[in-house]
């Protein structure tokens, strides 16, 4: 408990240097004007700027990313609050409530209330990583390749199959990842595996690239000349952000269960924000007196989901860095940025990096400080920045994708690779896959591969190794529920349709609502 | 196209290009040394991940065959002008970086692109696209001095 004080003590110094502040505040502001954009989100956000940060020192660099992730969730909550705009699609439920307030005239209420319960619901997020990274790391060092193969397929499964739609789409995008993972040398044999000829990929599939081809490209592959957008004049002043004393109280204890919501999800990997953000406003809605009046402006249902959505956020941290286990693709690619770096995520990053850790920790409060007082005076920008039309956006955020993906390394090479897995991501879009999975699969694949041919050489070949040992037997033992549960509700819901079928003469089942995207 | 048009052969052709893709895979990736389980080698892990997708695709389309889809789908009318402008200004982008430089080729992707939504005029495109060559040569090469010449001939 003191020894984390401490730490966190020193992480304020790191994080308070002049420079690393710098970055930081550069970041959140970056953040959030490319989370205002319309159809732009934290993951285009932060894989545009990554290939800056490649030539950066890590702390510095990972500071800037982090402040992008939640300058751009909150930029989110602007688009849709205002607009109706989801352009982030864990905001998706925000605005349910959210612009129902901006037509009542209560957007900018609607706003403050978003701002005060971020900032709480990060602060406890904050909290429960200084005091929960410590605890995972004792437990993370008795991890041997064993035990590290099977929480990751713990978390690739989750990941897979908790995305939107059906479970076994999300499943052969996870392993469509892993696949693009395995692109490159080997490192164990240095065999070359499907590289087409391409002597630029005897090295891996470049992590931007791949993430810009299918979540900027595709989506633009998608949207162009479909984007509806809702034009209307609404003026957001200062002083229409502060909320009346009634909508405090009325938020306030949404804001709480929203934030263990979202403390609780983020704990487990591979639940995507957005299920988190659908959940907490669900729940709201189920526990509340007034029911109806969700979905015509209920600030509750503007709290809840916001909150839930950050302390996630924050939780999200905690399984990233101390097991190298990202909980959901911004994760996936923060990670990736590490590697990148030369530094590798495990139990031995807190102590080896506490520079990086703590600082980190520290930042995030800094950060979400920054955020505050720099949302205040540029409310009015952003409102600005929303009425940017689609048709003038998009033609510049390919061209910034292009040069980005160039200066990774300084070749056009990767320019082709945005092109092929824009067209491959907007396929499977089409087709109505999830493709945040597959980001999941390319970072977590050579791990994976390296740790199952390490533990199999150990046991000698035995895949009985792998419900042995009482850990590892754990994460399988979760994995098998978690399938099981899959087929149940399956089953489930093919039977409940048929009895519905059956029932037809009873119109009063009710419909049950479907979630949108992750 | 045929397939887009129903919930039910949007799941056919998924699960019958995972299906495709995982053998290729396998097939690819059985080409490389396989080894033993206990020493594996380089073709092990991608000839399992590729049968693993082979297996799943199968499965999306056998469990397509049995679902009853409910409810109206949206159907999108294909788009080809924006497809055929945000496809070809990332080739003329790569293109003309080589056989140009990064002003032609900044100028290029954004015209091109912005070509591709019915809405932009061609004039409005121009103007937009030389803000871009603007923002590449104030940011890109003089601030970040990005290694990208501004102009080049014949493939530097």
């Amino acid at each position: 408990m003191h020894q984390a004080l401490t730490d966190l003590w020193y992480g304020f110094g790191v994080a308070l240097e002049p420079h690393n502040l710098m970055w930081s505040f550069f970041g959140v502001l970056v953040g959030n004007l490319i989370g205002v954009l319309p159809g732009m989100g934290a993951l285009s956000a932060i894989s545009m700027l990554l290939p800056i940060t490649y030539t950066m020192h890590p702390v510095p660099a990972f500071l800037m990313l982090a402040g992008i992730f939640y300058g751009s969730m909150y930029g989110g909550a602007i688009g849709a609050i205002l607009l109706n705009l989801p352009s982030h699609p864990p905001h998706a439920v925000t605005c349910l409530d959210g612009y129902p307030m901006t037509r009542a005239g209560r957007g900018g209420a609607a706003l403050g209330v978003t701002m005060i319960a971020s900032f709480f619901a990060a602060s406890f997020g904050i909290t429960v990583m200084i005091f929960a990274s410590p605890l995972l790391v004792n437990a993370a060092l008795k991890f041997g390749p064993t035990e590290i193969c099977s929480i990751m397929l713990l978390g690739l499964l989750a990941g897979g199959t908790m995305a939107r739609g059906s479970p076994l789409k999300g499943i052969a995008m996870t392993v469509i990842g892993l696949l693009i993972g395995t692109v490159g040398t080997d490192v164990n044999s240095g065999v070359i595996r499907f590289s087409f000829g391409f002597p630029e990929l005897t090295d891996r599939v470049e992590l931007v690239a791949l993430a810009l081809g299918l979540f900027g490209a595709a989506d633009f592959l998608r949207s162009v000349n479909r984007m509806k957008f809702i034009g209307n004049e609404t003026k957001v002043r200062l002083r229409d952000m502060r909320p009346s004393r009634a909508e405090l109280r009325q938020s306030f204890f949404p804001m709480l269960r929203g934030t263990l919501i979202g403390t609780l999800f983020g704990a487990m990997p591979g639940t995507g924000p957005t299920i988190t953000t659908f959940i907490a406003y669900a729940f709201e809605r189920k526990i509340s007196k007034t029911p109806e009046r969700f979905g015509h402006g209920a600030i509750e249902g503007v709290a809840s989901p916001e909150a839930a959505s950050h302390s996630k956020t924050q939780v999200d941290f905690i399984p990233t860095m101390s097991l190298g286990i990202p909980g959901d693709p911004v994760m996936a690619l923060l990670l990736g940025a590490l590697m990148v770096q030369g530094i590798a995520p495990g139990p031995q990053l807190i102590t080896e990096h506490a520079d990086l850790f703590w600082g980190l920790i520290a930042s995030f409060w800094v950060g979400n400080v920054l955020l505050l007082i720099l949302n205040v005076p540029l409310i009015g920008v952003w409102v600005k920045v929303l009425r940017v039309p689609y048709r003038l956006m998009f033609p510049c955020a390919l061209f910034f994708i292009a040069v980005g993906v160039y200066s990774t390394n300084n070749s056009l090479f990767e320019v082709n690779e945005v092109l092929f897995f824009g067209i491959a991501g907007a396929i499977f879009m089409a087709l109505e896959f999830p493709v945040a999975p597959v980001l999941l699969g390319y970072v977590l694949g050579p791990l994976v591969e390296e740790n199952f041919r390490r533990a199999l050489l150990l046991s000698r070949g035995n895949m009985g190794v792998f419900l042995e040992r009482p850990i590892s037997l754990t994460f399988v033992s979760l994995c098998a529920l978690l399938i099981a549960l899959q087929v149940f509700f399956a089953v489930r819901a093919a039977w409940a349709k048929r009895h519905a079928r059956r029932t037809l003469a009873y119109p009063g089942t009710p419909a049950r609502a479907t979630l949108p995207g992750d | 196209m045929w397939a887009l048009k129903s919930k039910r052969g949007r799941d056919y052709a998924g699960g019958m290009l995972m299906a495709a893709i995982g053998l290729a895979a396998a097939v690819q990736g059985s080409s490389y040394q396989l080894g033993t389980l206990e020493r594996m080698g380089p073709g092990f892990f991608p000839t399992a991940l590729g049968v693993i997708l082979a297996a799943v695709g199968v499965a999306i389309a056998i469990t397509a065959r049995f679902t009853r889809y409910e409810g109206e789908i949206e159907v999108l009318a294909p788009e080809w002008r924006g497809w055929a402008c945000i496809i070809g200004a990332l080739v003329a982008f790569v293109v003309l970086g080589k056989y140009g430089g990064l002003l032609p080729a900044t100028f290029a992707i954004v015209f091109i692109s912005a070509l591709g939504d019915r809405q932009n005029t061609f004039l409005g495109a121009v103007v937009l696209g030389l803000a871009a060559v603007v923002v590449a040569i104030v940011v890109f090469w003089w601030a970040l001095q990005l290694q990208f010449p501004l102009f080049q001939w014949g493939g530097g």
